[in-house]
């Protein structure tokens, strides 16, 4: 329970840190770049909501305290100000719109690049200097020296233009209406499986390489050699006594990469036009729409804070070591 | 198992006999000479040195080899790889052999001048917070928390959104980004080495501070030191290119990033002109792999347990 807290409060300030990061950025900038993005929307707006974007980036007159403490107040009631690019959505319901499909490219692509690198990864301790061992670490690592976008951008040309094998952007057919059918879930499958395949192919390296050290580790302990002259079979070893106590590692390289995969999804969308908030981000810094950027920063920031959270919980169940120190 | 028990006697030895500089040798011969001849005699480092030097020359000759702005428009446009031009040409008519030579001076002093500082930031960081400890250690460290748990990408877009565009701002945004890794990894080795004796000596006869940070804790995780390094270089060439890609780089100087975002641009891949996207990021793969290989290869000298078994 200490531990949770210890890191509850941690995440707060994390948090805070991040808000903070967030009012101070607009305002720290040298030449002005909220009054370039007040000259391009000015014409469509209300007085009441350019008064309030005044607020929002700090051109009032009110001193920099009271500034930031109205910040804080309007991100806690979920107010992040309206999108002008989208003018004039909120820029909690953008976000909201959005987050969908990001959450599932992110979430499918690292659950298959987790299981199946912690997979390799087990095989390849196991089978020291063998065929999976020798020729997988090697052939990952020059397939992750790659740039993520350049992946993207080869299996689209490949798969997409070439091949014709996959749709070529965006997450699901143009004109067809979203619904619960068995045709719309297998057409936005087919649109997911080139990004989440290139977000796989770069990240599964590491994790096979980080179970792999774990895992070697784990085999030189006591218990297995214990396992062995128990005369317990093979697999059972394998995976109920080396696996399990070298998974801890990878769990919470999972909290941290979580961020990556978030990170690192804003360049998938950018290749493939996916729909995601980190295609949004992008789009929202060329159009100079700062709310949204922020809001967008926020958010991701948020959620990977959240998730970590999360992952801590569950190392708390898992290793009994962190229950007691 | 053996070299750390022969440290420890001697260092618990040498306290009263020898100067506190005298342990240094015996740990630098683990780690700093130890390390190049083992480094010479891996085949993955050896690789892995053989292309990052090639790289490092044809960055080098690149206006020889190709004078004149690569930028240049010639005659030929979207011309397939030929005699007049090696690797073809883009939409634009420029030469992409030239534009990826040049753009590795771009790339390569990038990548590495973030990987110097972000390291050296790590290095402060870390080695002040084992040091010290106490209230210093538990500040370093929550700032190197927050970096490290902010998701690094996003956090690049919305720095070069808000700073003006430039070669400078692009390496102070990947340092920012970057250092904690390293900060974090650095600090974990430093403290085991803050419990050694031969430090504790060191403070008796009143070294200054900077000289135990620098010249006894750090010359002893050389090896630590060193792949962080190198894994901060593969970050800051691959995380310029991104961002370069995005168009949110210099986008006026050529680098594999830029040439990529205006293959991009230019519709490359709808065109086909398949040998306007290859270069650039092959390249940049390629130097990747080399460091990654390098890296490896000191992990393997410096932690037997990961070499493979050999067969006898």
């Amino acid at each position: 329970m200490r531990f949770l807290l210890r890191r509850l409060g941690f995440y707060l300030i994390a948090f805070w840190a991040c808000i903070t990061l967030n009012f101070f950025l607009p305002r720290l900038m040298p030449g002005d770049p909220v009054s370039r993005m007040f000259a391009q929307v000015q014409t469509q707006m209300r007085p009441d909501q350019i008064a309030a974007l005044r607020q929002l980036f700090g051109l009032t007159n009110k001193p920099l305290w009271q500034q930031y403490l109205d910040y804080i107040g309007n991100i806690f009631r979920g107010n992040m100000g309206i999108s002008l690019s989208r003018f004039p959505t909120p820029v909690s319901s953008v976000i909201s719109s959005e987050i969908g499909w990001t959450l599932l490219l992110g979430a499918t692509s690292l659950i298959i690049a987790v299981v199946l690198g912690n997979l390799l990864g087990i095989i390849a301790a196991w089978r020291r200097g063998k065929f999976l061992d020798s020729v997988f670490p090697p052939l990952l690592v020059f397939v992750g020296s790659f740039p993520y976008f350049w992946l993207a951008m080869a299996a689209l040309y490949l798969f997409g233009i070439v091949l014709g094998w996959f749709p070529l952007n965006h997450a699901f057919t143009d004109g067809v209406e979203p619904s619960f059918s068995f045709s719309y879930v297998a057409d936005v499958a087919n649109h997911l499986v080139l990004p989440a395949l290139t977000i796989v192919l770069v990240s599964i390296g590491g994790w096979m390489l980080g179970m792999r050290n774990t895992m070697i580790a784990t085999t030189a302990e006591d218990y297995i050699t214990m396992a062995r002259a128990k005369g317990l079979r093979s697999g059972r070893i394998m995976f109920h006594y080396a696996a399990r106590n070298a998974m801890l590692p990878s769990i919470t390289a999972f909290g941290m990469s979580l961020g990556f995969v978030v990170g690192g999804a804003l360049l998938t969308e950018t290749v493939f036009a996916y729909p995601g908030i980190g295609y949004q981000l992008l789009n929202s810094v060329q159009a100079l729409d700062y709310p949204l950027t922020q809001g967008i920063f926020l958010t991701i920031t948020t959620a990977v804070l959240a998730a970590n959270f999360l992952v801590d919980i569950i190392y708390v169940r898992l290793d009994p070591r962190v229950r007691v120190s | 198992m053996s070299i750390s028990q022969s440290q420890r006697q001697t260092s618990t030895s040498g306290d009263t006999k020898t100067p506190p500089s005298a342990p240094r040798s015996i740990f630098s011969k683990v780690t700093g000479g130890g390390l190049a001849h083992g480094l010479l005699t891996n085949k993955k480092a050896l690789f892995g040195l053989t292309i990052l030097f090639l790289f490092v020359v044809l960055a080098v000759l690149a206006p020889v080899l190709m004078p004149g702005n690569p930028s240049n428009f010639t005659a030929d446009v979207s011309a397939a790889p030929s005699a007049d031009h090696w690797l073809g040409t883009t939409a634009k008519g420029q030469d992409v052999l030239a534009l990826t030579l040049w753009g590795s001076r771009s790339s390569l002093s990038v990548g590495f001048a973030v990987g110097l500082i972000a390291t050296f930031i790590g290095c402060l960081v870390g080695i002040a917070s084992a040091y010290f400890g106490k209230v210093t250690d538990e500040l370093l460290s929550l700032l190197t928390n927050i970096f490290l748990l902010i998701p690094g990408l996003p956090l690049l877009v919305v720095l070069a959104a808000f700073l003006p565009p430039g070669p400078a701002t692009v390496v102070i945004v990947l340092v920012i980004t970057g250092w904690a890794g390293s900060a974090r990894v650095l600090r974990s080795q430093a403290l085991s080495i803050r419990g050694k004796d031969f430090l504790a000596s060191a403070i008796v006869t009143g070294e200054k501070t900077w000289r135990i940070m620098f010249l006894e804790i750090m010359p002893n995780m050389a090896s630590i030191v060193m792949s962080t390094l190198l894994g901060c270089i593969i970050y800051g060439i691959g995380a310029q290119a991104g961002l370069e890609f995005l168009g949110l780089g210099d986008t006026s100087s050529v680098s594999w990033g830029t040439n990529l975002y205006w293959a991009n641009n230019d519709g490359a891949m709808m065109t086909g002109d398949w040998w306007v996207l290859i270069p650039s990021g092959l390249a940049i793969a390629l130097i990747a792999f080399a460091l990654a290989m390098i890296n490896y290869a000191v992990d393997e000298v410096t932690n037997p347990r990961l070499r493979a078994e050999k067969k006898d």
